[in-house]
């Protein structure tokens, strides 16, 4: 690790950062806030969800959720705080070395005494540590939002710790996964389309997973793999599913010092 | 010592070809010349040397050392002047040299300032802000501030004016009087022909000559410029002629071999001028390209 790199890439992503946390805050409280209506409303509210055919509701994960409960609610805006942290991990995932090459930068970087181990290390390091206070600023708002808007409900706060504790787990998945198709495709001109398409892409993957309950897709995406509504309704992860999405992160970090030690860094064309 | 050992090299993007078999070496404080057309494999070669990219076959050393299993190591003493400069345009100028700086892991506050002053570089603007010829002295600063041992220059002077060329040239050589030693690639030939010792001549990736810059004038051709009044071009037709070229009653043509026979013929001929002068480097290399 070096640190001046660490800081340097800290430093250019802190905007980014303030930005997302902030707007996951927003999200959270604002969604929170409307829960006291659906808890009040219980019954009518079950009721209305019924109406929809299962498939529709099993394509938004809802069909295994109790709106009326306060986890049942936050696991909905749950859903949609993965879908945005997963579009984060992959921009900074898809971004951490293709940047420096589409932006020519990185033959500065390079040129200097540090091995390319230690760059990309401390570039990896630097990112863990925005994605860390994105997901900070997650656990903290959640629990006010919560504490602010259950009322009387109660809830199973060891549940909610266990779903936020996942968060970790799905931002290493979308960031060394970004990491690792950033190196084998030969190179990234944009980095937003590429994080866009693997977060709404995971996403739908899930989606359709729910629809087709035969199809394996499951295997797959992350938001299956840590699927709250699962979460929720159990108490637990799904043991198996979260070994293998650890075990996705852990092949795709591998390969991506593979292939970032042995990468010809593009000239200028 | 020799500095820089290359050995076969070769270097193929995919089927595209970089280089081909190159092999030079470079000795401890020279100036070493490299030259050659766009596309021909300079900018490849010096990349291979700072291991951003990796050689397809053959080896290179820098310092004794191998390039593909020293690089941190090495890259430690070498300062880097890309042909194309880039940096991180959200940055200040005075920030991107601190952070430069800040891998050699030793104070080169003074040295920075020095060379910023010398280069008038404002320090306080953005890169963003600066026009190329700005950002080329950034890179400039940039490349000496550590006090290298070894400096690749990549077409160092492209973008800047010629009163900025001629401090960036004096500077090389107070490095190079320093005892640094530098690879310079370019495809401008005066500037090869004012700063070097010694020169690799490179076209369609492969080496075609390395030779001493004196010698590649001296023991190579003659130009001459020859008027006169119905001049015929056939009159010059003897070995050691080639490119003869004739332009309002002048001849011109290139010379190699006993210069006693062309003066017999020259001293025959009833002439109003005659010029016998050594080729620049220019033509020399016109010639190598033909």
């Amino acid at each position: 690790m070096s640190a001046n790199i660490y800081i340097h890439e800290f430093r250019t992503r802190l905007k980014s950062v303030i930005i997302w946390s902030l707007s996951l805050t927003f999200l959270l409280v604002f969604y929170f806030s409307l829960f006291p209506v659906f808890a009040d409303q219980a019954a009518l509210m079950n009721e209305f969800l019924a109406r929809y055919p299962q498939q529709l509701r099993a394509a938004f994960g809802m069909d295994n959720m109790d709106m009326s409960t306060v986890l049942g609610f936050y696991s909905f805006i749950f859903l949609f705080v993965q879908l945005c942290l997963a579009i984060q991990a992959s921009n900074y995932g898809f971004g951490l070395v293709s940047i420096e090459e589409s932006e020519l930068t990185a033959d500065f970087l390079l040129s200097k005494p540090v091995s390319r181990a230690q760059v990309l290390t401390s570039k990896l390091l630097a990112a863990l540590t925005s994605l860390t206070i994105t997901n900070l600023v997650v656990w903290v708002s959640s629990f006010a939002a919560i504490s602010l808007f259950r009322g009387e409900h109660e809830y199973e706060p060891g549940t909610l710790i266990l779903l936020l504790l996942s968060i970790v787990i799905f931002q290493l998945f979308f960031l060394s996964v970004g990491l690792v198709i950033s190196l084998l495709v030969k190179r990234v001109r944009s980095v937003t389309p590429y994080a866009l398409g693997l977060g709404f892409g995971a996403y739908v993957l899930s989606a359709f997973s729910g629809i087709f309950k035969d199809v394996k897709l499951e295997l797959i995406t992350p938001f299956k793999h840590i699927d709250p509504a699962y979460i929720v309704l159990h108490g637990a992860y799904d043991t198996p599913l979260v070994l293998l999405n650890a075990a996705v992160t852990l092949v795709a970090l591998a390969v991506s010092y593979w292939l970032y030690i042995r990468r010809d860094i593009p000239a200028v064309s | 010592m020799s500095v820089i050992e290359v050995t076969n090299l070769t270097k193929y993007y995919g089927k595209s070809r970089g280089i081909v078999d190159v092999s030079f070496s470079e000795e401890e404080g020279e100036i070493f010349g490299f030259i050659g057309p766009n596309g021909a494999g300079k900018t490849t070669t010096i990349r291979l040397l700072l291991s951003l990219i990796h050689p397809t076959s053959g080896s290179a050393k820098v310092f004794g050392k191998d390039v593909t299993t020293h690089g941190p190591e090495i890259r430690r003493d070498i300062g880097y002047l890309p042909s194309d400069v880039f940096y991180y345009e959200g940055m200040k100028v005075v920030d991107l040299l601190k952070y430069s700086a800040s891998f050699y892991g030793k104070d080169c506050t003074q040295r920075m300032h020095e060379l910023s002053e010398i280069m008038e570089l404002e320090m306080n603007r953005r890169i963003s802000d600066l026009s190329y010829g700005n950002k080329k002295k950034v890179g400039i600063v940039q490349g000496l501030l550590h006090s290298p041992k070894l400096l690749f220059l990549d077409e160092p002077t492209a973008g800047l004016d010629p009163l900025m060329q001629r401090k960036v040239f004096d500077l090389f050589r107070a490095e190079n009087a320093r005892g640094v030693t530098i690879f310079f690639s370019s495809h401008i030939l005066g500037e090869v022909q004012r700063l070097c010792t010694r020169v690799g001549i490179i076209r369609e990736g492969k080496i075609v000559e390395i030779s001493n810059i004196r010698t590649l004038q001296q023991n190579n051709y003659k130009k001459v410029n020859v008027t006169a009044s119905g001049l015929d071009p056939a009159t010059f037709e003897m070995p050691g002629v080639t490119n003869i070229q004739a332009e309002n009653g002048t001849l011109h043509f290139f010379f190699k071999g006993d210069i006693n026979a062309m003066l017999k013929k020259l001293s025959s001929l009833k002439l109003s001028d005659v010029t016998i002068e050594e080729p620049t480097l220019e033509e020399i290399f016109m010639h190598y390209y033909e």
